[in-house]
């Protein structure tokens, strides 16, 4: 089934220098498998394309039923070097709740 | 000195950068019980701006802002006995306790002991700790440091939670230190009341995540909040978090009873993964924290029992951050409204473009983002319709002030000399800023010594 992500997930973004960071958090713990699964560091970074122009690293916490993304060279240079009206990428979560999945699994949201 | 050991103390966030919400401290102190109230007022930059006000005049180098919040709220603080912890003193934590020290003889306030932190600004010792070795390689690229050494505008060593505990030992009732952690603010009274030991890891990890979650205010009791912002109860007057912690480590995250905001599992979770690297090593002077050992459970309303923590031993060094001077940036916006309004945008941008080039202004860059469009999201944005309006915002940099200035004179022109329907500018000629660059490094404990000292009103 076609899932959004916002639906099964929130998020959180935050910044260090010119990398992004992305906490994706499942909205219940059952949805955690299909975020470890299908957010993978591939799908992510096709995902941010055009926005991250560096490496992605993912780490995960399963004890938050949440994973971390930090998407390097995503800020325009970061800081007061940075010329993006989001320069310390508040708004890449939501980028990141755009986010549809083709998953194999049946889930009731 | 601390006479006994508390069963339980609670911790209040005050602000969670310089430029917080103004009456969040005053509700803290005010609202409910609390036992101390942590303020952070130091993002990377400021405090070059701080090194640069601290130059024209020497009694300055601290958060301005901070006096009169003291002010407002140290007479409910010494009537219940909450003690303050700030690192807002920037530069000059002397010169903040002392500009305290002069309001509180005028009010005839008695008996108040102020304790500072000294040591961690070595903007004057650079030169002595590089001919040591101590070479301050930026931590993050390898770069050498003499590339930019002529620019730097500040440096300053992160101290952690133990130089404000020997404050608290020596019965200071606030605390100003220039950098240090936001995470030690907040497990300093912890490891005072309950005695914990420099190697009581788990514990001062435990301290150390409280003080994560504490350290952005109200992003983690409803701000913000990507879960259910709808759901968020009266969030014109949230409460910020408090952490109520418990000699054996276990933490409570809650918020005083009459206030707005939110406490749940999903705001505690946002604010535990935002600014985060590698979950399993956060990295701080007092210990370093697992994130992927923390547990968390709801044990009431607006309150979140934390627990389950594991912390490794700390690190041999300390966190520099160093600020240097990297070229100047300018920023301008027009509003452009329908009918179409984003083709004009983007056509009075291309006639920008050309008229700066065909000015020879050199810029290392220039970016024009169209708000409104797609300026957040870039490529994933939806493509509308039909938008009603468009912000054309188009910035440079670069190291030529005057190419910088020169930009900023190309704006207005484009509304009588360009397309049509557009608005928005009489903020003025967008006017040079500067680049505040930052440079993270890393030196060894050995070489740099925190000092205490606390005097009396």
């Amino acid at each position: 089934m076609r899932v959004r992500l916002i639906d099964i997930a929130h998020a959180r973004s935050g910044d260090k220098g010119d990398t992004g960071n992305v906490g994706v958090i499942a909205r219940k713990k059952e949805y955690y498998p299909i975020l470890s699964k299908y957010l993978t560091v591939e799908r992510v970074k096709q995902h941010f394309q055009g926005i991250t122009l560096g490496t992605v690293e993912r780490f995960d916490l399963p004890n938050l039923w949440a994973l971390n993304f930090l998407l390097h060279e995503s800020l325009g240079g970061g800081g007061t070097t940075s010329l993006k009206n989001d320069a310390q990428g508040k708004t890449l979560s939501s980028a990141m709740l755009r986010m549809e999945l083709d998953i194999d699994e049946t889930i009731t949201l | 000195m601390n006479t006994s050991v508390k069963e339980k103390i609670r911790i209040a966030s005050g602000q969670g950068f310089w430029g917080d919400l103004q009456t969040a401290p005053y509700d803290q102190v005010s609202k409910g019980p609390i036992d101390y109230i942590m303020m952070d007022f130091l993002a990377e930059v400021t405090m070059s701006i701080m090194q640069k006000q601290k130059k024209r005049n020497p009694e300055l180098g601290y958060a301005k802002d901070l006096v009169p919040i003291v002010e407002h709220i140290l007479p409910t603080c010494i009537d219940k006995k909450i003690k303050i912890i700030t690192n807002g003193g920037g530069v000059n934590p002397s010169g903040c306790r002392d500009a305290i020290f002069r309001w509180a003889r005028k009010k005839g306030i008695k008996n108040l002991k102020i304790g500072v932190v000294l040591g961690d600004d070595i903007l004057d010792r650079l030169g002595e700790l590089r001919s040591k070795g101590i070479l301050l390689n930026n931590m993050d690229t390898g770069e050498t440091l003499s590339a930019v050494i002529d620019g730097v505008m500040s440096a300053n060593v992160y101290f952690g939670a133990w130089p404000i505990v020997e404050a608290l030992r020596q019965d200071a009732q606030i605390i100003i230190t220039g950098r240090t952690t936001d995470t030690g603010l907040t497990l300093a009274p912890m490891i005072y009341e309950f005695d914990w030991k420099r190697d009581d890891w788990d514990k001062l990890a435990a301290g150390t995540v409280a003080g994560h979650i504490l350290e952005c205010g109200g992003q983690a009791s409803g701000g913000n909040f990507s879960a259910d912002w709808r759901s968020v109860h009266d969030l014109a007057h949230i409460g910020f978090p408090i952490a109520e912690a418990y000699l054996d480590g276990e933490i409570v995250i809650t918020k005083h009873e009459n206030s707005g905001g939110l406490v749940s599992l999903q705001t505690v979770k946002e604010q535990l993964m935002y600014e985060i690297g590698d979950p399993v090593h956060y990295i701080t002077p007092d210990c370093v924290a697992d994130f992927t050992t923390i547990q968390l459970e709801q044990v009431g309303q607006h309150r979140v029992k934390m627990f389950g923590v594991k912390g490794n031993p700390a690190t041999d060094s300390y966190k520099v951050s160093m600020s240097y001077h990297d070229g100047y940036t300018a920023v301008g916006t027009l509003t452009y409204a329908w009918p179409d309004a984003l083709e004009k945008a983007r056509a009075a941008n291309e006639i920008l473009c050309t008229r700066l080039a065909d000015l020879g202004l050199k810029f290392d860059e220039i970016r024009s983002e169209f708000m409104g469009y797609n300026s957040c999201h870039g490529p994933l944005s939806a493509v509308p319709d039909e938008v009603n309006e468009v912000v054309l915002r188009v910035g440079v940099r670069g190291h030529d002030h005057h190419a910088v200035e020169r930009f900023g004179k190309e704006l207005a022109p484009l509304i009588l000399t360009g397309p049509p329907g557009v608005t928005g500018f009489a903020g003025g000629r967008p006017k040079p800023g500067e680049v505040i660059a930052y440079w993270p490094a890393l030196i060894p404990k050995t070489a740099v010594t925190p000092r205490v000292e606390v005097t009396e009103v």
